[in-house]
């Protein structure tokens, strides 16, 4: 049986998560480790002089996740591309995601939504991923407690007490969610995926926790877009809550009060 | 009030073997289905990321719903002290835990990690009214057993009417709370609307009537008797006010609905050209779940065998409004950027297809087959078939 669920859980208790009956490979290998900070390195090095992202402090294992930071992201659609999708591409790689090609069925933790605005028939173009609400509805509706908040705001599945029942799937309101309809062989040992268990966009807090950022911010910055801020919302000197005081963005079905730490600029 | 007895070990016991390799069966093929949703996932069911519900919850609700309307039958006996309904007290209280049982063995077996059930009854988000639920159908299992025991035990016929005040209310309770499942729903058009818990609660009334008259039905059938006018007659006009009901409950929810510019596409989709779901919608719920057995029902004229086939078409329609409510709710698209169209590679601004396989199917009648087989054990073995003159014709003033 599980262990009783904590406020403030870690990414390391993802990582341990049960995947379909195989536990997880051991997380603290030196090879996952230089892996890991190399691409955070890399991927500061895309944009070299420029601080696109706020990097988080590296901390120790046994170090709960912090109630003063709040992760937060704020995608400009301006600078969004149609047609491109370095983010949803650079997602399905970390996570190992979409191997199947069953587009009803494979998981999809973001993807680029098309919009045009039926009274002016202006477009743009998107991505869409777990909002990561303050008051996040698939956390009220999950029966077990396996959708949680970590005290930094992400929200997060814990892989050993989902049930699989799909009510958080019907609650969400941005269509976050998918459900693991088969077994998946190919696991990257940080992010294990258990085949009936329901999944989300974690912000990748397997790179977050070891000092990196999100796999889309990074891909959407090398592809020279910088449309994903990320950062501490927090923090008032971090570049997005500074951002965030100088534009107007808003809040994806902002009349449902979630408190979406993903904001957009230009929607 | 004249005595009555109950019948003891009812029907040949050829018939009862055969109509549990019959049952058997169907659970056998439902549990071939568990299996191999278990096995492969539910990549082998017609669900998937956009119809996360599909028909094994519809039959799931419907027992779940079923049940707790098919306890009304003991209520009226007992809270509101209507004597002919008093010797059908048993047979109501044993098709409830009997549909309830059938009901939560489909959405156990749907889960997509069955092999935790035990999660689900040891971790609790309070917050969550499926968790609530979960207590709730609990509690009715170990209250309306022990109202049973209180009907069934001559010496403990003191607490029933006790027992029997707290299961209706338990059970106004429970049905609220399966109501609300989708009412708490805020995103989704189709749902979050305090007129799912009322409207789930008449719904019950209906659904577990029509299950309690066609197992009555069945019981003095195989026992070569039939069931008592008098009594037919009242549950027929009661059934026929529960139907009506339901109608009226329905008609209001779409009204409202219609009158909010915002649903009015959705409303569009279900009432007029949602393919499938409108005429799930027109044909099942409407007309042959609503219509037809009113027009049954409130026909003059004998009405043993008619009230029989209304009760199977209000069961019938009960299916096709679970249906509408629950695939019907999720085709339509969740509705992201209002005053946007939208174009995704994950389905979004499209309305869902879904076609349920086989499996789906066998998973919820194999809810109906435990049912079934609880119930055809039970009045094999216990006494729950009343005979005598008084059986149903008692006076109650």
């Amino acid at each position: 049986m599980s262990e009783p669920i904590e406020p403030t859980r870690r990414a390391g208790d993802e990582a341990q998560a049960e995947t379909g009956g195989n536990r997880a490979a051991p997380l603290h290998s030196r090879r996952d480790f230089i892996a890991a900070t190399a691409a955070a390195v890399a991927g500061l090095g895309l944009a070299p002089g420029i601080r696109l992202v706020e990097v988080a402090a590296a901390k120790p294992d046994d170090e709960p996740a912090s109630a003063k930071v709040r992760w937060g992201m704020l995608i400009d659609t301006t600078r969004c591309q149609t047609g491109c999708d370095a983010c949803v591409s650079a997602c399905n790689k970390e996570n190992h995601l979409g191997e199947t090609r069953n587009p009803r069925t494979d998981a999809q933790w973001i993807r680029k939504i098309d919009l045009t605005e039926e009274q002016t028939g202006q477009s743009l173009s998107l991505p869409m991923l777990c909002q990561h609400c303050d008051n996040a509805p698939c956390v009220d509706v999950c029966p077990t407690g396996a959708s949680f908040k970590r005290a930094d705001g992400i929200v997060l599945v814990d892989r050993h007490i989902c049930i699989g029942c799909r009510y958080c799937m019907m609650a969400c309101p941005y269509k976050a969610r998918s459900f693991v309809h088969e077994p998946h062989e190919d696991q990257n040992p940080l992010v294990p995926r258990g085949q009936g268990t329901v999944e989300s966009c974690t912000l990748c807090v397997h790179r977050l926790d070891r000092g990196g950022t999100p796999a889309c911010v990074e891909a959407c910055a090398g592809e020279g877009h910088h449309a994903m801020l990320f950062g501490d919302l927090n923090d008032p000197q971090s570049a997005i809550a500074r951002r965030l005081r100088e534009v107007k963005s808003t809040e994806v079905r902002a009349d449902l009060k979630l408190g979406t730490a993903i904001r957009y600029e230009g929607l | 009030m004249a005595d009555y007895t109950y019948v003891d070990r009812p029907g040949r016991p050829a018939a009862f073997w055969g109509l549990l390799a019959l049952g058997a069966f169907f659970l056998l093929a439902a549990f071939a289905a568990f299996l191999d949703f278990e096995h492969h996932g539910h990549i082998v069911s017609g669900m998937d990321n956009q119809i996360v519900w599909g028909v094994p919850h519809v039959f799931a609700v419907f027992l779940i719903v079923a049940a707790s309307g098919v306890l009304n039958v003991a209520s009226i006996g007992t809270v509101f002290g209507k004597l002919p309904y008093k010797p059908h007290a048993p047979l109501s209280g044993l098709l409830a835990l009997a549909l309830l049982a059938g009901g939560l063995a489909v959405v156990a077996a749907d889960l997509g990690r069955p092999d935790r059930l035990i999660v689900a009854m040891t971790h609790f988000n309070f917050k969550s009214i499926f968790a609530i639920n979960m207590l709730f159908y609990s509690g009715f299992f170990a209250i309306v057993a022990a109202y049973l025991v209180t009907l069934m035990e001559r010496s403990l016929k003191p607490y029933a009417r006790p027992l029997g005040f707290l299961a209706f209310f338990w059970r106004l309770a429970l049905t609220t709370a399966t109501g609300s499942i989708f009412g708490f729903l805020v995103a989704r058009s189709a749902y979050g609307s305090a007129i799912m818990a009322p409207m789930f609660i008449i719904y019950s009334f209906a659904y577990g009537l029509a299950i309690f008259l066609v197992a009555q039905a069945a019981m003095a059938a195989w026992s070569g008797g039939r069931p008592d006018a008098a009594t037919l007659a009242r549950m027929k006009n009661l059934l026929a006010v529960f139907v009506g009901a339901a109608l009226y409950f329905t008609a209001v929810m779409h009204l409202t609905s219609l009158y909010f510019a915002k649903q009015a596409a959705y409303e569009r989709f279900i009432l007029l050209d949602g393919g499938v779901h409108t005429l799930m919608f027109w044909l099942g719920q409407v007309g042959v779940g609503g219509v037809l057995p009113l027009v049954l029902l409130l026909a003059p004229g004998s009405c043993g065998r008619r009230v029989v086939v209304a009760s199977l078409l209000v069961v019938l329609g009960g299916l096709a409004q679970m249906w509408v409510t629950i695939i019907g709710g999720q085709a339509w698209p969740l509705e992201i950027f209002p005053g946007y169209r939208v174009s995704s590679s994950f389905q979004d601004g499209v309305i869902n297809p879904y076609a349920p396989t086989l499996g789906e199917f066998a998973l919820g009648f194999g809810g109906f087959a435990l049912a079934f087989v609880i119930t055809l054990i039970a009045v094999r073995v216990l006494r729950f078939q009343p005979q005598g003159a008084a059986a149903g014709a008692g006076s109650e003033d």
